[in-house]
């Protein structure tokens, strides 16, 4: 094992943590706004996934109007997410709105399965995207590269808007105290729909990369990426993005040299490690490492 | 300007308000005393909108000499927009935004940019004690900084009637001097002012009218000077006879 | 009192005999398939009531049933798989295994057993959690149990799983512990313990001061539930007769979620309707789905379903009372009532 095995693996694991961390943050946000666990987080990057395949059909649309169409979809998917099962589950228990969001997923996937049977389909980019790009010791494809760039761009837009806009001052006043933000005069209805509206995007770009990243899709997929989200979310502190941001790729690398520097029996157990990892940082950690304390309503 | 008329108000199954009766004219400073769980926080909630009223009318004059609008029925984000500011108890500022973005939070609903930077200005003017923090988070200010925060944050939305619950709540007894000073000066600049208070004492001597709830009901009212001066008044809130 | 109380005795007894000679002419009767519906259900029956009592009666949202039948399963497998076929499929268990073959009933009790010390285990770190944090917690152990069971090709032949199990899972079987199950939670929901349940869930901070041991009390509760999955599990496993990790999965857990909360989280009566009514619109999708080549549409409907009752009746068919005939005494007080519109 030399070095620069592990720099490859720590490349992978950047390029795996991109995508954590995108749709980590989508379920930060939501959960910092309204307490609850979208569980159909995930489900929305495989419909990103479906969207990209059915996009890429039709020849003569450029690469960049689909990655545009695609946050729109997610952003669409989200908001009916929010409008028809999180809103009229506001002010009851924690639990009832978990359930309903686990039903919500299991709804998505179901119709996936209903619309587009549970037969994987074969998902491939463009072909300049599978260039192999030697850099070193380390190589990657152009689609990886790709994605780290457009993670990056994405997270800056997203700080961009949430700390300089009137928008994402709403959004951070909601996330910190509804009623009081009623006040100010500020529709929480709508600062809790953008709030979906930009993170169920960021988890639909993140089904296109998902598709081009691992090549094959299935309407289950999105059971992985959001678990994955969850626990990158509560390793980084929910409700913080820049939480998420880290969560997801320190569980990407975690991931990948869990796999790469193990032997390879273990391989196997990386799901069971996954979440163990999780069950331990919930008991021991439960504000992650970035988060804020949360306070126990008497 | 504020008429309230046989207001019933339940929080969840709880019946907090048995048929409340009050009025705010304009430029008076009016105080609402009792004792804890009469209701008082009660009724600034269902001015402001945070809770819908059962039965009764909640009636408000968004101009000086225009026909009243009904509240009760409006959304909380629409009643600020008519001019009316509840600062909630417990100071209600958002302690991870910074000292600056809860004052420009105040003026959420403006759009004259250059008018709100003046009046942020004349604001930090009144309290300089924010220019000082300007950019940190709200959530290191001391309490009787908050409680000028807070209110700063209202004024940024130059409202007609202001609405404040327990402001002097956890304050220091030479802090509520101050800041009952600073809510004479505002009222003396023409905001209207509506004051939910403990302090009894205080609230008598700042206010110009006042009414004394119990349980869910108003048990008197009248003018300050005569409340205070009343001897069931006295014992119950004032400390006894002086 | 004494009156009613032998009354409802003697109504008890009536309704064993005639339900130990309505399974003696269902046998007689009717076909396999629909014989193995009634066995279904029972096993959801004692499925759904296990898990009220450790979602309903304590809050303790759990999403780790299946894993808990899981373990239930296949312990009562390996025990009663006969000699010749536990040497042919797990040719590396350890010796003092691969010589015993038990009957069912022992093999089921270990099975109870061990899923019930597993949950006690398990119980120490996760209820230390809440809400939804607990939910995903409880996921994860589900997950965990997959894995393992996956990889532990000499205890569980791994992903190829056990077949050819003896099909000893009958209705003489499934109705008593089904009925042993609604007995267990019904002399726990009207015990002291199982109003120390309510207290915990209503609010855990004054059942604590009252000086009710939180800790004992939701193992307990865990334990108990588990231990009913793990015969489940059992009785699954000798229904189908195979057994594979993906048997007990996310969407079971999700099933007999439904099932509680469609009949109402902490009503034992309820569970026994959801439990019924969830198996037999499953049994009635399914022919739907294979004729008209409509896979997952059941569980569409399912969740919806779920959605819709969250939204407009949460508190399910029967809140968490028991109907009037049924209940010994008053129902305790609580404050979720089935018709809160009606002011009941």
């Amino acid at each position: 094992m030399n070095s620069g095995y592990v720099l490859q693996q720590i490349v992978n694991g950047l390029i795996l943590g991109s995508m954590y961390a995108l749709v980590a943050i989508g379920f930060s946000m939501i959960y910092g706004i309204i307490r609850l666990i979208n569980f159909a987080h995930g489900d929305i990057v495989m419909i990103g996934a479906f969207a990209t395949l059915g996009l890429m059909q039709l020849k003569q649309v450029p690469f960049f109007v689909i990655a545009l169409a695609v946050l729109g979809c997610g952003a669409m998917v989200g908001m009916v997410i929010e409008r028809g099962a999180f809103r009229p589950m506001r002010g009851a228990p924690q639990v009832t709105g978990f359930i309903a969001s686990l039903a919500v997923s299991i709804m998505i996937q179901n119709l996936g399965i209903l619309f587009l049977t549970a037969q994987p389909r074969n998902f491939s980019f463009p072909a300049y995207m599978q260039r192999l790009i030697h850099w070193g010791p380390v190589s990657f494809r152009v689609v990886d590269a790709a994605i780290i760039v457009t993670t990056v761009l994405l997270m800056l837009m997203l700080l961009a808007i949430v700390y300089r806009t009137r928008l994402g001052v709403a959004m951070r006043a909601t996330a910190e105290n509804m009623d009081v933000a009623r006040l100010m005069g500020i529709n929480i209805n709508r600062a809790i729909w953008a709030t979906f509206a930009i993170g169920s995007a960021l988890a639909g770009i993140a089904g296109l990369m998902w598709g081009g990243k691992f090549g094959q899709i299935d309407p289950l997929l999105g059971y992985v990426p959001g678990l994955k989200a969850f626990i990158a979310a509560v390793i980084g502190g929910v409700g913080s993005i820049s939480g998420a941001m880290l969560g997801g790729f320190l569980l990407g690398l975690a991931e990948v040299l869990f796999v790469g520097l193990l032997p390879p029996i273990y391989a196997a157990y990386r799901d069971a490690f996954v979440f163990s990892t999780l069950i331990v940082m919930l008991l021991l950690l439960p504000n992650g490492l970035l988060g804020r304390a949360s306070e126990e309503r008497a | 300007m504020l008429n309230i008329d046989n207001l019933h108000v339940y929080r969840g199954k709880t019946y907090v308000l048995k048929g409340v009766d009050l009025h705010v004219n304009a430029g008076e400073i009016v105080a609402l005393i009792g004792a804890n769980g009469a209701g008082k926080t009660t009724v600034l909630r269902a001015i402001s909108g945070l809770l819908r009223p059962q039965n009764g009318h909640i009636q408000f004059q968004t101009a000086p000499h225009s026909d009243p609008i009904d509240l009760s029925a409006l959304p909380a984000e629409k009643i600020v927009s008519h001019g009316i500011c509840h600062c909630p108890e417990g100071r209600g500022i958002f302690a991870r935004l910074t000292v600056r973005e809860n004052l420009m939070l105040g003026a959420y609903l403006r759009r004259d940019t250059p008018q709100i930077q003046r009046d942020r200005d004349e604001i930090t003017d009144l309290f300089p004690i924010l220019k000082t923090r300007f950019g940190q988070t709200a959530g290191n200010l001391s309490g009787g900084e908050q409680e000028m925060l807070a209110i700063g944050r209202a004024l940024m939305s130059r409202p007609r009637l202001l609405m404040l619950d327990e402001p002097s709540l956890g304050l220091a007894p030479v802090v509520v001097q101050t800041l009952f000073e600073t809510l004479r000066k505002i009222n003396r600049r023409g905001v209207t002012l509506l004051l939910v208070e403990q302090n009894a004492v205080m609230a008598l001597e700042l206010s110009d009218r006042a009414y004394v709830m119990e349980t869910g009901r108003i048990a008197l009212s009248g003018s300050s000077n005569d409340l205070a001066a009343n001897d069931a008044v006295r014992r119950a809130y004032l400390g006894g006879r002086r | 009192m004494m009156p009613n109380d032998n009354r409802r005795l003697i109504l008890l007894l009536f309704a064993i005999a005639a339900g130990a000679a309505g399974i003696g002419l269902m046998r007689g009767m009717l076909n396999d398939y629909l014989l193995s519906i009634f066995n279904f259900v029972g096993i959801y029956i004692i499925l759904a009531v296990s898990l009220n009592i450790t979602n309903g009666f304590t809050g303790l949202f759990s999403l780790g049933h299946p894993a808990f039948m899981a373990i239930g399963g296949y312990v009562t497998a390996i025990l009663t798989l006969p000699l010749m076929r536990k040497s042919m499929f797990l040719p590396d268990l350890p010796a003092w295994l691969a010589v015993v073959e038990l009957p069912l009933l022992p093999a089921l009790v270990i099975g109870g057993m061990l899923a019930a010390l597993t949950a006690m285990l398990i119980g120490l770190p996760v209820l230390r959690l809440r809400g939804h944090y607990l939910a995903v917690a409880t996921m994860g152990f589900l997950i965990i149990v997959q894995v393992l069971i996956t990889n532990g090709d000499r205890f569980t032949r791994g992903p190829l799983g056990l077949n050819g199990l003896p099909a000893m899972t009958t209705l003489w079987w499934v109705y008593p512990w089904v009925l042993l199950t609604i007995y267990t939670a019904w002399k726990i929901k009207f015990s002291s313990f199982g109003r120390s349940l309510l207290a915990i869930r209503e609010n855990e901070m004054a059942a604590q001061a009252l000086g009710i041991n939180l800790f004992f009390s939701r193992i307990g509760a865990l334990a108990i539930g588990a231990f009913f999955a793990g015969i489940a599990g059992g009785l699954w496993a000798h229904l189908i007769t195979a057994i594979t990790p993906g048997s007990f999965s996310l969407i079971m857990a999700f099933y007999i979620v439904v099932m509680v909360v469609v009949g109402g989280s902490g009503s034992i009566t309820g569970s026994i309707a959801g439990a019924i009514i969830v198996s037999l619109l499953t049994e009635v999708f399914r022919p739907i789905e294979e004729a008209l080549n409509v896979y997952g549409m059941g569980e569409v409907v399912m969740a919806l379903i779920l959605i819709l009752i969250l939204v407009f009746r949460p508190e399910g068919l029967f809140g968490d009372r028991e109907p009037a005939i049924f209940s010994p005494r008053p129902n305790f007080p609580t404050g979720r009532a089935p018709n809160k519109i009606k002011g009941e």
